[in-house]
């Protein structure tokens, strides 16, 4: 009872949260509810017993990408936006397409059957601790989508170097 | 499925949280029942003895602090990756050991090319 009822707050509450995100005219207002809604999302996580994925979206999301983003709206130096609407005039096209995709997940949703259950109950979770259980299977398991990780990120230190540091001085 | 799970070892951090919030409100709260408004035009004005501001306060930041930014999120998911082997390294052991080498070493390769594009340097 207790758990559903904190679940209808982070549902509410991170609903309410991205439509400031999206509406606010400042975008370094838009920002900082963003960082409230990664914590929203964090304790979402929290109750769908992911401690280690609630913990790094405290440290990498609202840590890390958010200072990202703050950077970026920083160097943007966005004076129009602050002025101008922010919105596209054609509302219809935006209904159609947001109750497309509503109908689509709601037909989604009718034919989910959840799957048979694996080996990592609540209870065997909690014996373990979260972060071990998570290891153990990441390390041996998942070994090749990890090392896939490191190329990921490889990219993205050469890509936003290219980008941002066009001169080398000689 | 949400709603079957309580992290009910996370009520001290819950508590935290709302007392802080507290904290935080209730303080601007009573300072704005309590204390005295008597503006005048010298009290109100930014600086009482200095010079009158001149021009925006908003400037164009320097694209530099985007690379920081952007190998600080880098390196902060490394970081990520090195907790949860950290804590079962008495388990996997060797071979997970050798991966993780792997995994440095590639970011590594990242990290030099950031040394010699001068990256880190600010001039």
């Amino acid at each position: 009872m207790i758990s559903q009822l904190f679940f209808g707050y982070f549902a509410a509450v991170i609903i309410i949260l991205s439509l400031l995100v999206v509406t606010r005219k400042n975008p370094v207002h838009s920002v900082m509810w963003m960082l409230l809604m990664f914590f929203h999302i964090a304790g979402m996580y929290l109750f769908l017993n992911a401690e280690f994925i609630a913990a790094i979206q405290v440290i990498v999301y609202a840590g890390a990408i958010l200072v990202l983003f703050l950077f970026v709206v920083l160097l943007l130096n966005l004076r129009e936006e602050l002025q101008t609407n922010r919105f596209i005039g054609s509302w219809p096209a935006g209904l159609v397409i947001a109750a497309s995709l509503l109908l689509s997940m709601i037909a989604a949703l009718r034919s989910f059957v959840p799957g048979p259950s694996g080996p990592y109950t609540i209870a065997l979770i909690e014996k373990e601790t979260h972060t071990r259980v998570l290891g153990q299977v990441l390390y041996t398991e998942y070994l090749f989508p990890f090392e896939i990780a490191s190329l990921i990120l490889l990219v993205a230190i050469i890509g936003a170097i290219v980008l941002a540091k066009k001169k080398v001085r000689s | 499925m949400p709603g079957t799970f309580t992290p009910s070892a996370y009520l001290p951090i819950l508590i935290f949280l709302v007392v802080a919030t507290a904290f935080g409100i209730g303080a601007l709260l009573i300072g704005e029942l309590f204390r005295l408004k008597r503006p005048y035009p010298e009290k109100l004005m930014p600086y009482e003895s200095g010079n009158e501001p001149v021009g925006e306060p908003r400037i164009r930041f320097s694209v530099r602090f985007y690379i920081i930014a952007m190998l600080f999120v880098v390196f902060d998911v490394e970081a990520v990756f090195l907790y949860p082997w950290a804590v079962v390294f008495d388990r996997v052991g060797f071979f997970a050991f050798i991966e993780m080498i792997i995994f440095i070493i590639i970011l590594l390769v990242g990290y030099v090319y950031a040394w010699k594009k001068e990256a880190f340097v600010w001039d």
